[in-house]
């Protein structure tokens, strides 16, 4: 009798829902903490994003059409999906090549699902805590709402390879925005089976888009991008920091960063409504009272 | 709406009714200018820079009111480190209630010197004294009394969060609505315990310099706020320096990239309030009396010279000829002219430079095929003057109907269905305000919601309250004025 060998998965980009291989058919070894080939993870070109940006812009709509009620229950589906794959996820961050341990690994993958659980409940409520009626000196009622700026790009931290990434993610859809996410490049295959538990939670097609591959190369694309309302650059070294903000100030894109207490991934500190706030703009209605 | 009949007045050679109206000239008695001005740093108004002087002239006589400083990087700098040093030496560790005084002290002032801030407010920009005496200098006041009241209360703002001061804010401030945009900016910034140095623009430095009285009798600690005067070297000495935490910005959306360009990197935080071209929808059931005066309080307030003028008229189908007759006859009775006039309605062009620009864009709109109306008026043979102006037969590719004109200028365009409606007023880089004109509330709820744009007016347009957040969407810049959102570009939240 043979030893069963093991079927290993092919980590692929996450586009419009679908998961695809790059066009520009690259891709790079991925290895884990004894510097073992993991796998291959595709090595995403400049097309790639622009595929990814527009499949994002023809989600944004149907995304922030739905009520607040329904977005909070896919993102606590993803939340009771990742539980039932949690030792999956454990497993893929221990590997990642961080050196954590499993213990380790297993708590930052309880953490991320109990981030997206945090974040689903905030889905009707947000909106009460950011937003109100302004007593303004007239006879007029106004009302400031938040709404979702549209199309967020998301550079997510090297590492760890989950947390980081869910608590970058779930503020910017919770209220309607769909994301261009750029996964670790070091350890980008967790945000791939991440990719495959948001496929299976009700999130529509296209509302995340997850491209793996070099910084370098995919940060510029994605600054540069007309149809990207907002960029969280967190996971950009200084270098690129700044020149994804240059870049993005050629169309008024709001810039948004990790704060060093948002970097504290496991605190309390790293979760907030103003993180959600930060990717919504305040609009504000006036109408006249009368008899 | 009766037509006007012959014995309701004296009637044109047009057959339209004419009103003749005495001047009634607003005085000039209690405005008393100085002939130069230095900068205001440290708490002191400095001498003249005589080597760097700049005239600022009443742009609707062309005459020079004063000369005020040209700041350099090194007189920048020194404001800067007066900032600094007012920050770090008390203004930030300074009890929420007590900075709550000051800024009371400041909104007081400001009521008890409104006529003077109104006539020289006219005087320096050339708005009709009405609308400086009703609407900037009184809202200027009101800005420093609704954020006085924020100063010690910040800890009720944000749930779950601290709201820290950033540290010396740099605001630089347009010219279209010059006290009110430095109450816009400074009231909150020294509410959330920052420090400020503040430029206004080249052409409106006056009611700034005026103010500088204000804050000395209101006695603000030296160097919490300072202002520089100056051109665009001066600003983009001022937003590049690196003493500053924080940049704040109103102005055009090119000058926006430049900045958002030069913060890139420091660590800056950055909030801008760039250009507009707000469509006002108007659906065929609205109250087109009522609509009329929206429209041109949309377009002909300040002038046009307004980020979120209704500068585009959307107006179905069905009723573009009876909005567009009833607006002409309006238009017909707007007087233009002398700004410290009361009865003025259109004042003067801020400067030669944009009237320049509004009479380029308005050739272009006749060359591309549009049809320009102007009612019949005369301008002030001497100053900068432009006649109400309103264009038919626009289509979305004119210049016109795509550029920000800041001036007198409508462009009607129509629609036949509310989509069509959202998909014209949606489509334009910019997204800072929209209005929608109908009696039907349900359509008024689902418009509001399809709006791309921070500020939606529906039965209304131009209305502003500091407690009413302001600030765009999209290539009309991001972070908002007013309300509690407007505590946010000046704070850092803390867990």
């Amino acid at each position: 009798m043979t030893e069963r060998l093991a079927v290993n998965k092919t980590y692929k980009q996450f586009i419009g829902g679908a998961f695809e291989r790059s066009e520009s058919g690259r891709s790079y070894p991925v290895v884990g903490a004894g510097g073992e080939l993991l796998a291959h993870a595709v090595q995403g070109s400049r097309k790639d994003v622009r595929d990814a940006v527009a499949a994002a812009r023809s989600a944004q709509g149907g995304w922030a059409g739905r009520t607040a009620y329904n977005r909070g229950q896919i993102l606590y589906r993803v939340a009771e999906v990742m539980e039932s794959r949690r030792d999956e996820f454990a497993a893929e961050v221990a590997r990642a090549g961080d050196g954590c341990d499993h213990s380790a690994a297993a708590a930052e993958t309880a953490a991320a699902i109990d981030r997206w659980v945090w974040y689903a409940g905030w889905a009707d409520k947000f909106a009460t805590v950011l937003g109100g009626v302004n007593p303004v000196a007239g006879p007029y009622f106004n009302l400031s709402v938040p709404e979702p700026v549209g199309v967020v790009g998301i550079v997510a931290p090297d590492e760890p390879p989950l947390l980081p990434l869910v608590s970058r993610l779930a503020p910017v859809i919770v209220s309607g925005n769909t994301a261009v996410v750029l996964a670790s490049e070091r350890g980008p295959l967790a945000a791939v089976t991440l990719a495959e538990t948001l496929a299976l939670s009700d999130v529509l097609a296209g509302v995340v888009n997850i491209i793996t591959g070099r910084r370098d190369e995919l940060v510029p694309p994605l600054a540069d991008h007309a149809a990207v309302d907002s960029l969280d650059i967190s996971g950009c070294d200084s270098q690129q920091s700044a020149n994804a903000a240059r870049q993005a100030a050629a169309t008024i894109t709001r810039v948004v960063s990790a704060s060093a207490a948002e970097q504290q991934w496991a605190a309390e500190a790293a979760q907030s409504p103003y993180l959600i706030d930060a990717f919504c703009e305040t609009k504000t209605v006036w109408h006249p009272k009368g008899r | 709406m009766t037509e006007p009949s012959a014995s309701g007045g004296k009637l044109a050679p047009t057959g339209e009714l004419s009103l003749d109206y005495a001047p009634a000239p607003e005085s000039i008695a209690p405005v008393r200018l100085a002939s130069q001005y230095g900068l205001f740093v440290g708490g002191e108004m400095l001498e003249p820079v005589r080597e760097r002087l700049a005239p600022t002239v009443n742009p609707a006589t062309g005459e020079v009111l004063a000369e005020v400083s040209v700041a350099d990087a090194a007189d920048v700098d020194r404001a800067v480190a007066a900032a600094r040093s007012a920050w770090e030496g008390g203004w930030r560790d300074l009890p929420g209630a007590e900075r709550a005084k000051y800024l009371y002290r400041v909104a007081r002032l400001l009521q008890e010197r409104a006529r003077e801030f109104a006539v020289l407010e006219t005087m320096d920009g050339g708005k009709p004294i009405r609308e400086s005496r009703d609407v900037d200098v009184p809202l200027a006041a009101a800005h420093f009394f609704y954020y006085a009241g924020w100063a010690d209360k910040l800890d009720y703002a944000f749930s779950g969060r601290r709201a820290a001061p950033v540290g010396v804010a740099a605001q630089v401030i347009p010219w279209n609505f010059p006290l009110l945009m430095a109450a816009w900016k400074l009231a909150p910034a020294l509410a959330c315990g920052n420090t400020a140095v503040l430029k206004p623009a080249p052409t409106t430095p006056l009611t700034a310099l005026l103010l500088t009285e204000v804050l000395r009798d209101a006695e603000l600690p030296a160097g919490v706020v300072n202002i520089v005067t100056g051109d665009d070297a001066t600003g983009a000495a001022l937003v590049s320096h690196p003493g500053v935490d924080k940049v704040a910005f109103t102005g055009s959306t090119e000058a926006g990239r430049v900045i958002g360009a030069e913060v890139a990197g420091t660590g800056k935080r950055l909030t801008l309030e760039l250009g507009g071209k707000a469509a006002n929808i108007v659906f065929e059931d609205a109250a087109l009396d009522q609509v009329t005066e929206g429209i041109v309080n949309g377009i002909y307030f300040n002038g046009g010279q307004v980020c979120c003028a209704g500068s585009r008229l959307l107006v179905q189908e069905s009723v573009a000829d009876a909005v567009v007759g009833k607006l002409r006859r309006r238009m017909d009775t707007l007087r233009v002219g002398d700004p410290l006039d009361k009865n003025t309605d259109i004042g003067a062009i801020n400067s030669q430079a944009q009237l320049d620009r509004i009479a380029e864009l308005v050739a272009s709109g006749v060359a591309e095929g549009a049809e320009l109306y102007s009612p019949p008026c005369e301008l002030p043979d001497r100053g900068f003057f432009h006649p109400p102006a309103l264009f038919t037969n626009v289509s979305t590719a004119h210049r016109i109907a795509r550029e920000e004109i800041f001036g007198p200028v409508l462009s009607v365009l129509t629609f036949r269905t509310a989509a069509e409606a959202v998909a014209k007023a949606n489509n334009t880089p910019y997204g800072l305000s929209a209005g929608i004109w109908t009696e039907k509330g349900s359509r008024i709820l689902w418009m509001a919601d399809q709006m791309q744009a921070g500020v939606v007016w529906a039965n209304t347009f131009n209305r502003f309250d500091p407690a009413s957040p302001f600030g765009g969407y999209r290539e009309s810049g991001y972070g908002r004025e007013g309300g509690r959102s407007g505590l946010l570009p000046y704070v850092g939240l803390v867990a």
